[in-house]
């Protein structure tokens, strides 16, 4: 009975972990379904908007250490602690900025290209972010605190000890997390449904072609893809930033989000959120039941491994459109 | 007015398969080679080949092997890392079981172990396309590292989880190990990646490689015109793993001498490789000696002026790396997505008319 609790527990857990990957899992799929684009650098945008938002409402000057170096200066901070909503909204701003720039600066030269190399390009891109995320801030591990709660939650360990005589220890972080990812699912649900705007991302994820041809700006939606990707990307970025604090290792996240694709299907919204619970409990129990027997740290590798068998049964994933090929 | 096919006869077939038909072209060759065996051992010394001309040989290595899985065969691949892991640990494992066995086989028989792991994890791709192969091969990067890190027969119960490199020779020239000369560190990382190049050019000259090409152009077609994909995508898979490996092999025995898993095959590896073969061109031999070098060098050299010159951080200099590494990448893509050895071949395509370009 115990150790079904604790397996629970840990199930549990791995069902809020699921949950954040889920969140950066979200923001492949939108981009992926209304471009066509393997979006490689999704994982350093999360981490991009988790520094500046840091960098912003602990007043670091950016490029700090540049122009110290350049001009022998001493700047560390301006000295003044940002509101967090104001900073919020220049990180929001600056992800805008940022989709802006990427359309027209990259993904507008390589219209019509094979999708391998678009996919490599984001690479060049995931690069380019991270060195400049880190030159702009610096690249010390950072502490991003908005008021989120965080720590054990004690009603549901009340609640629970109360009922099996054993109390749960979920993070009250985790709680926040999932019930923000639900309100962006729907959120994302209700605009791609109801609003004019989403009804022309879905006639782009349908066909781009028959989408221009009734008049659909395909650049504008592009831009209008990768802003809200930034903002999927902010949102992970500030729930994972207050879990473990900003710095690079942040951006290895989204390498655990391309599994949850691979399961879930590249071009379904549901199924980021399924293959992102799925693998969430999946590796902590694997690694809480069979971990032990083989060395631990089973956790770096379990979802892909699960996503390659998979794929061998399953090539388009859970809830992926079929792949029809055609010489 | 001088490099042209003018003035050169034919007589033979063998003549006119030759790889470098054009004499300037193959006098140009013998002369790199006569700098790369002759000269270049004579003058080496040990900053230039412990900082530069033994991790371009290696890397040149790996690079044919990845150009010849997503470069000819047209399958991306994102664990060339944990490939690698696998060379340099069972060359490890071989160097430590069989202490008589020369390091010239130990190397080639680790490629050989390699392959057999790449034709493992080589099966999926018979299934999966694209991404979807791209992040199966994840899976082989993540799992081969883990492996060799939490697996204590892997790394012989050391305590502190690292495998370093035992003394060995060949006709008695130290070759690994602290004590070695750096001439002898270059010759044998020289010899492989010569002998590797001139087999990689004569297997993608041939019908191995012209199967792999059609697999990459389309497979479906391919398939309807009698390639067999199985055939094609596993012995691309081997093959190149077979290259990885021996790379793994000798940047862990010769190169390194003493590594740990985690940071000397991270996934950050997979990715230079990758780079360096979109830089110097996929599917071009020269293209994965161009990349290499580019991508030894380029940080060697930001790191000498911002470092060395201006004195800046060496913090701030690995940003600017990774932020000029991405920004080239993408300029690639945009402008020569056949990289720097497209614009060796144009460079060649225009003197062959020049004076008269019309």
């Amino acid at each position: 009975m115990q150790t079904l609790l604790f397996a629970l527990e840990v199930s549990l857990n791995g069902f809020m972990t699921g949950i954040l990957y889920a969140l950066v899992a979200l923001g492949f799929v939108l981009i992926f379904k209304a471009s066509g684009v393997f979006n490689y650098a999704q994982g350093v945008m999360v981490l991009f908007a988790a520094l500046t938002l840091v960098g912003l409402q602990q007043g670091i000057v950016p490029f700090q250490h540049l122009i110290n170096n350049l001009l022998g200066t001493s700047i560390h901070g301006f000295g003044w602690n940002m509101p967090t909503f104001l900073a919020l909204l220049l990180t929001l701003l600056t992800m805008l900025l940022l989709a802006w720039l990427v359309e027209k600066l990259i993904l507008k030269h390589l219209v019509n290209q094979n999708p391998v190399i678009l996919f490599m390009a984001t690479i060049g891109l995931a690069y380019f972010l991270e060195g400049f995320g880190d030159l702009m801030w610096g690249a010390d591990l950072k502490k991003l605190d908005i008021g989120i709660p965080m720590g054990i939650s004690d009603t549901v360990e009340q609640t629970t000890y109360d009922w099996f005589g054993y109390g749960f220890f979920i993070d009250r972080l985790d709680i926040t997390a999932s019930i923000v990812a639900a309100l962006l699912v729907i959120g994302l649900t209700i605009f791609s449904q109801f609003s004019k705007t989403g009804r022309a991302l879905r006639a782009v994820a349908d066909d781009h072609q028959a989408a221009l041809s009734v008049g659909i700006s395909l650049r504008r939606i592009w831009v209008i893809v990768w802003s809200i990707a930034g903002l999927v990307a902010l949102i992970a970025g500030i729930f994972w930033g207050s879990k473990s604090g900003v710095q690079f290792s942040l951006s290895l996240v989204a390498l655990k989000a391309l599994p949850v694709l691979m399961l879930g299907g590249l071009t379904s919204i549901p199924g980021a959120i399924v293959g992102g619970l799925l693998i969430g409990v999946g590796e902590k129990l694997f690694d809480f039941m069979v971990g032990p027997m083989i060395g631990g740290a089973t956790e770096n590798w379990f979802a892909y491994v699960v996503a390659l068998v998979f794929l061998l049964f399953r090539p388009q994933g859970l809830f992926g459109e079929k792949i029809i090929e055609r010489v | 007015m001088f490099y042209r096919e003018v003035g050169e006869f034919k007589t033979s077939y063998p003549q006119d398969s030759e790889s470098f038909g054009i004499g300037l072209d193959k006098y140009g060759y013998y002369f790199v080679l006569f700098i790369a065996f002759v000269i270049i051992p004579l003058m080496i010394n040990d900053y230039w080949a412990s900082a530069v001309l033994v991790p371009f040989l290696v890397w040149a290595i790996a690079s044919l092997g990845l150009n010849i899985l997503t470069g000819y065969c047209g399958q991306i691949s994102l664990g060339t890392g944990g490939f690698m892991a696998v060379g340099a640990y069972s060359c490890y494992k071989l160097m430590t079981s069989f202490p008589d066995l020369n390091i010239i086989f130990c190397i080639i028989l680790s490629g050989l172990i390699t392959a057999g792991v790449g034709i493992l994890f080589g099966i999926p791709s018979l299934r999966i396309k694209g991404f979807y192969l791209a992040v199966a091969t994840l899976a082989s990067q993540f799992f081969l590292v883990w492996l060799f890190n939490r697996v204590p027969w892997f790394y012989n119960y050391s305590a502190s989880g690292q495998i370093s490199t035992p003394e060995r020779s060949v006709f008695g020239i130290l070759v690994t190990g602290p004590n070695v000369q750096p001439w002898a560190q270059y010759m044998i990382c020289l010899l492989f990646a010569f002998g590797l190049a001139w087999g990689c050019r004569n297997l993608t000259r041939g019908s191995l490689g012209r199967k792999w090409r059609a697999t990459r152009d389309m497979d479906i077609a391919a398939e309807i015109i009698g390639v067999n994909l199985l055939q094609a995508k596993l012995s691309a898979f081997a093959i190149s793993s077979f290259y990885i490996g021996i790379a793994g092999a000798l940047f862990f025995s010769v190169y390194l001498g003493a590594v740990d898993a985690t940071e000397a095959f991270g996934i950050n590896q997979s990715f230079l490789v990758l780079f360096m073969i979109i830089i110097g061109g996929l599917g071009s031999i020269l293209g994965s000696f161009i990349g290499a070098a580019f991508m030894v060098l380029f940080p060697v050299l930001l790191k000498n002026i911002l470092v060395g010159w201006w004195e800046w951080d060496a913090a701030l200099a690995t940003h600017l790396e990774f932020i000029s590494v991405g920004f080239l990448i993408i300029v690639f893509l945009i402008f020569e997505p056949h990289g720097l050895a497209q614009l060796w071949r144009l460079l060649k395509q225009k003197l062959r008319l020049w004076p008269y370009p019309h």
